[in-house]
């Protein structure tokens, strides 16, 4: 199974919101995935800096790394997120992978972060305080694990490139074979799990100049198997079913947002829900909305 | 009657609020209906999307569920009438025996799989598989239908007022499909038929039957070309 609840907001007076209308949609599907939960968020960036988030084993000091590298840092359970500046990016990326091994940088971007851990969604979500994050849109994944372990590395979403995430629903066939061929590509890959490969295939994609709903056709011809994804970048908001489209899913769209559920359950207390377009996103049609800038 | 009889006779309807009330509750109440109930009117509040509403229902009542339901809603049902103001999950009246389904809104995937009997109405859309491997129910929607509508469907009859997603009728064996619109394609071994007296008149009562406006004259049936019934040596070699 596997649940995903995604929200994308249109009105930014609801932007306040959108971590607690995601935490809320996030719960509902608990007995679609009850092993590990996860979900990334995109919030306030500040220019001339990046976010990265990072995550290390319990009792990790955080806050001695950042005052090592004079950046700032905001600790979320064993996650924690630290203002990079863009100039030192290769720097801060080099420093942690020499002296922190132990320190996973789990995503980057100038907006997004990403939090995922094992447990009941509920219980992942308030580590991490999902209910007062603000932000323009959010994905969020209740994982029952098919093709690799219970580990909060298995669990959704997946980055692979800046600002871009993956959740997944559903398992992929030949995600070997396209690793090995993103590999030579140079993507790098921390899980044999399927759903990081759909991720590196579509960072991939744009990392070559594809925009997000190019990459998403591109997927459709690669790969094989049955999804489900719900994809975030900067600015965006992706859906894509494969042709067969077992995996279930179900869209709301009003004035102020546009909602993923992979039932409705998961959108029915999302405000103006009884007057929302509520529809099924077609098999193997590309679905994005992009932010105004 | 006498107006003594009348107030004894007169039965409010039941609700059941879901928001509030259990689900379970719903259930056991409507499982241990006797057949000859007087308890015939039903009323489910704020369904919110949850599985299997009034599944195995056996007995002639009536129920109208307020509000979108989840997966498997009305599954089973045996000689019910079941109104669904607003979507339906996948699986909506699953494996029906008897009785009528009438979904207002737009149904989820596999509306009316393996149905034996009854009348399933869909007054939107159904997505992908409807009425697939159906062996009897009789199946209106006023919609389009998904892709795979049909799949090894049995018997009984699948109208659609709307399009047809891709491979409608794949690998059937003899159900009737009637489609006004334009299927996308055709799935293995189905193909269009001529439509004889007898299966106007089928293709007529469902129209009338589900409250349908089309004009039977718009449709074209579809049914098996019968070439995957035995198997055939020269497909050997596949093997």
């Amino acid at each position: 199974m596997c649940g995903i609840a995604g929200l994308f907001l249109k009105n930014r007076a609801l932007e306040p919101e959108l971590g607690a209308m995601t935490a809320a949609m996030l719960e509902v599907l608990t007995d679609r995935g009850p092993d590990s939960a996860g979900f990334a968020i995109y919030g306030d960036g500040a220019a001339g800096f990046m976010k990265f988030t990072l995550r290390a084993p319990a009792g990790f000091d955080f806050p001695a790394l950042a005052h090592e590298l004079q950046i700032a840092v905001t600790l979320r359970d064993d996650h924690a997120v630290i203002q990079v500046p863009v100039a030192r990016e290769a720097e801060v990326r080099r420093h942690l992978a020499a002296g922190y091994p132990m320190v996973a940088v789990v995503a980057s971007g100038s907006r997004m972060e990403l939090f995922k851990g094992v447990g009941l969604p509920a219980l992942v979500s308030k580590r991490f305080g999902l209910a007062g994050m603000s932000g323009s849109h959010a994905i969020a994944h209740t994982r029952m694990a098919t093709e690799s372990a219970v580990t909060t590395q298995g669990a959704h979403p997946f980055s692979t490139g800046p600002d871009q995430c993956l959740v997944h629903n559903g398992s992929l066939s030949n995600h070997n074979d396209i690793r090995r061929s993103l590999i030579r590509e140079h993507m790098r890959f921390e899980t044999q799990n399927d759903t990081e490969v759909a991720a590196g295939f579509l960072s991939w994609k744009l990392r070559e100049g594809a925009k997000l709903d190019e990459a998403l056709t591109a997927a459709l011809d690669t790969l094989d198997g049955f999804y489900t994804f719900v994809v975030g970048t900067e600015s965006g908001f992706g859906v894509l079913r494969d042709p067969v489209a077992c995996k279930p899913a179900v869209m709301a769209e009003t004035d102020d947002y546009v909602a993923f559920g992979s039932e409705y359950r998961a959108l029915v207390d999302l405000p103006g829900i009884s007057k929302a377009k509520l529809f099924e996103p077609e098999p193997a049609k590309v679905y994005f909305w992009e932010r105004a800038a | 009657m006498s107006s003594a009889l009348k107030q004894m006779t007169r039965i409010e309807p039941v609700t059941f609020d879901l928001a509030a009330d259990k689900l379970r509750d719903l259930s056991v109440a409507l499982h241990a209906l006797p057949p000859q109930t007087n308890q015939t009117s039903w009323q489910i509040l704020n369904p919110r999307g949850q599985h299997a509403v009034a599944v195995g229902v056996t007995v002639p009542v009536s129920i109208q569920i307020d509000g979108h339901v989840g997966y498997y809603c009305a599954g089973m049902n045996d000689g019910a009438v079941i109104t669904i103001e607003g979507n339906a999950g996948p699986g909506v009246a699953e494996n029906m025996m008897s009785g009528i389904v009438h979904v207002k809104g737009d149904a989820s995937q596999a509306a009316g799989a393996t149905a034996h009997g009854g009348l399933l109405i869909i007054d939107g859309n159904a997505s992908a598989r409807c009425g697939i491997s159906m062996k009897g129910i009789d199946i209106v929607v006023k919609g389009s239908v998904g892709h795979m509508s049909a799949f090894m469907a049995q018997s009984g009859n699948l109208v659609i007022l709307g399009d047809t997603g891709e491979a409608l009728g794949d690998s059937l064996y003899e159900a009737r499909i009637f489609c006004a619109g334009t299927p996308a394609s055709l799935g293995a071994d189905c193909e269009e038929k001529p439509m004889t007296p007898d299966d106007k008149a089928i293709l007529v009562d469902l129209l009338q039957r589900a409250g349908a406006q089309a004009d039977p004259g718009d449709f074209k049936l579809y049914g098996s070309a019968r070439t995957l019934y035995h198997f055939h040596v020269d497909n050997a070699g596949a093997y």
